[in-house]
């Protein structure tokens, strides 16, 4: 007990910590079975983000990127491991209690349209949970509400809108607003700009490269979209089934990708210039099943370097350069 | 009568009312559509049409596909979208011509039209017209040719690969059934040995494994990329011409993505068929294109060759897209934004649809329509910044003002 409280004094720095969460979803619920076959969306991942960065979190879908942020809300119960978001174990913290940190960590949701309900006002939508956790006093509410809607490139008379009334980008800029009126410390982003237009997606981007300057938020991006968390991000997680391959300082990551997945995934971006042509290092065959992964390291079906180790041993998540981690037999031999 | 202005809405200050309609106008509207639809459908499903009415002749024999001025309208409730108005391109024989643009901008209306897919009665191609040559040089006029014989076109020589692959196969009959359809129902000496032994050949063409499995699964029992190659192997089938390729990677993952596009051109060379491929990702554009066209709101505003387009964009909203993509960003540089929003379809306005957005507008801009201006012989562009006639033209405005 001793020691996990001085863990968390020392990570005054960073906002949020993870250690080991895992999240199994069993696949049949009533078992008597003690090790019941289960989905392994999230599988022993550890990573820290510092105050007012932003860490971006890439994979191919099924890769469980998602989910990590649902189970660091608790939108998801923790099957294993912790989450300590500012020096408190969200895993451990009661439901009532929860209730109380919510303004603090918001999420902005990928589709815009449907992550706001089609029957309130956009008044309403972005005020509802700053009437329900008394952010502001309720003589100061419309004008805090209408302060935060400009603050996020929305008009005034917008109040009164419903959403169907509103484009893509729009909407978006709506959630925005919701998750930044209650002033959190924490947003995570998921997928926020997939389902917007490319002129659109720079105005967001823009909108929350903004709003982080202002108010210091922390953001985790979650996003396949690898050109754009290159651009929003401090650091980079690179995930695949479930585990996290490679992480580190974005400019390492990007620059010197050293896991044979990242690279496949940097080189597999289009590059918008018809003369370069890349080296592409295309990856073949599909995503393996997470219910039963493969054995070792689990990129070793689709690898092109893969040794007879990888199939005996899990690779050990390493530091090999300052603030860049990778998980690989490789660089581990040596 | 004080019953119908009840219906009006409330006007508020500050907001733009021009966009809402009273119950008794949106009634005209719907009137005035169910007539004009009534005609163009009365055309369109008469019998026994001639063949000279539809026979044309190419600009060009070495296309296969020629749009010329076509405009795709919907007639609905609340007013006419000009959802096409007024595009002409080429698609070269062995060619992949990309077409770019935002969501609503035309780009998938544009080659259902060719298909002859436009959701009718709403849907109608109300002028211009889309030529198409087979293989042995005849030439059709597609927007003129009767339902019934666009069914030997549609899927046989032009065959299209959609966007979501999960929702346009059918998820009750197993892949090689729906594959094997195609082929009984477009190759008349076909039996079903025959062709379910093209079936297997096309799927592995498309660089599937396990051809047997994927023979006999549903939909369903497919990964998305797995699902993609299916629907590309489905449009090979019977040799098309041409493939429409309506953003076939946007479902899919990057990884896949290479791999699809990969395939893609494989295919492509190894049928000698020209590729209409239709996308909003700048990126895949690049890779893939010989020719692109840009297209805003329902007009093209720049064309030309990849090279062209991506080394020396002319027209604002082609640099813009350009510079609004993150990749290649030099440190803590903001990014750059086109401002303001795509205008509403409903009511184009009568000057430049992307004036108010543009950075370089000017005064000309928001009182005519820009004609395009011709580079060179592939490249050209609708703005007035490279526009010779901007002098003549306000010439006339100015005479134009004081007759008045």
């Amino acid at each position: 007990m001793a020691i996990e409280k001085m863990d968390l004094t020392t990570t005054n720095d960073d906002i949020l910590v993870v250690n080991n969460l895992k999240k199994y979803y069993p696949l049949s619920k009533f078992t008597i079975k003690k090790d019941p076959v289960s989905v392994r969306a999230v599988d022993d991942i550890s990573f820290t983000i510092k105050r007012g960065t932003t860490m971006g979190l890439v994979g191919e879908s099924g890769c469980g990127k998602t989910t990590v942020g649902r189970t660091i809300l608790r939108l998801h119960e923790v099957t294993d491991g912790q989450v300590i978001f500012d020096g408190k174990d969200l895993a451990k913290v009661p439901r009532r209690k929860l209730r109380k940190m919510r303004p603090q960590m918001q999420m902005i949701f990928q589709d815009p349209y449907s992550s706001l309900s089609p029957r309130l006002p956009v008044g309403e939508i972005i005020g509802e949970a700053v009437k329900e956790h008394n952010i502001v006093p309720k003589s100061k509410y419309r004008s805090y509400i209408l302060k935060v809607m400009r603050d996020c490139g929305l008009q005034p008379q917008y109040y009164y809108r419903y959403p169907h009334e509103f484009s893509g980008g729009q909407r978006q800029r709506i959630s925005i607003a919701r998750a930044v009126a209650l002033n959190p410390k924490f947003i995570i982003c998921d997928e926020p700009l997939s389902a917007l237009d490319v002129s659109i997606q720079s105005q967001i981007i823009n909108l929350m490269k903004d709003l982080q300057e202002q108010h210091g938020y922390t953001y985790l991006f979650i996003s396949h979209d690898l050109s754009v968390v290159e651009y929003i991000s401090d650091t980079i997680g690179v995930m695949y089934l479930g585990s996290m391959m490679e992480m580190g300082d974005k400019k390492k990551v990007f620059a010197n990708p050293m896991h044979p997945y990242s690279k496949a995934l940097l080189s597999a971006v289009p590059v918008s210039d018809p003369d370069v042509k890349m080296n592409r290092i295309v990856l073949k065959g599909d995503i393996p099943s997470p219910i039963n992964p493969p054995s070792g390291c689990k990129f070793r079906t689709r690898c092109p370097y893969a040794m007879p180790i990888c199939a005996e041993k899990a690779p050990v998540f390493k530091e090999y350069e300052e603030n860049h981690k990778v998980a690989c037999h490789l660089y581990s031999q040596d | 009568m004080g019953l119908l202005d009840k219906f009006k809405r409330k006007k508020i200050e500050g907001i733009d009312d021009s966009t809402y309609l009273t119950l008794r106008e949106e009634r005209r509207i719907s009137r005035e559509n169910t007539k004009t639809i009534k005609e163009y459908e009365r055309i369109r499903n008469r019998k026994n049409v001639s063949e000279e009415e539809y026979l044309t002749q190419m600009r060009d024999p070495a296309n296969v596909v020629e749009f010329d001025n076509l405009h795709t309208y919907f007639f609905t409730d609340v007013g006419t979208v000009k959802a096409v108005n007024g595009v002409s391109f080429d698609i070269p024989q062995g060619k992949i011509v990309g077409v770019v643009g935002e969501s609503g901008c035309g780009k998938s209306v544009t080659s259902l039209s060719l298909m002859q897919l436009v959701q009718a009665p709403t849907g109608q191609i109300t002028q211009g017209s889309i030529r198409y040559q087979d293989e042995d040089g005849k030439c059709y006029d597609v927007t003129k040719m009767p339902r019934d014989k666009m069914l030997r076109i549609r899927g046989k020589d032009i065959a299209m690969i959609f966007q979501e692959p999960m929702t346009s196969l059918n998820p009750v009959f197993k892949v090689g059934e729906q594959m094997d359809e195609v082929i009984l129902l477009h190759e008349e000496d076909s039996t079903d040995d025959s062709a379910r032994e093209r079936s297997i050949e096309m799927l592995n063409l498309v660089g599937i494994a396990d051809v047997k499995k994927v023979y006999n699964s549903y939909p369903h029992e497919l990964s998305g990329g797995m699902r993609q190659r299916v629907m590309i192997a489905m449009a090979l089938l019977c040799n098309p011409r041409l493939i429409i390729a309506d953003e076939p990677t946007t479902a899919l993952d990057v990884t896949i993505q290479a791999q699809i596009l990969e395939l893609l051109r494989d295919v492509k060379e190894k049928i000698n068929g020209s590729i209409m491929f239709i996308t909003h990702d700048l990126g895949v554009i690049a890779e893939m294109a010989d020719y692109v066209v840009v297209m805003y709101a329902g007009r093209i505003i720049e064309q030309g060759t990849v090279r062209e387009i991506f080394h020396e964009p002319k027209h604002p909203y082609t640099i813009g897209l350009m510079r609004s993509k993150p990749g290649g960003h030099v440190e803590g540089d903001r990014l750059y934004s086109i401002r303001g929003q795509v205008p509403n379809p409903i009511n184009m306005p009568n000057h430049c649809y992307f004036y108010n957005r543009c950075d370089k507008a000017m005064d000309i801009c928001k009182r005519h329509y820009p004609a395009m201006t011709q580079f060179n012989s592939d490249h050209r562009a609708a703005c007035f910044l490279y526009s010779d006639e901007i002098l003549p033209e306000e010439k006339e405005d100015k005479e134009d003002g004081e007759g008045r």
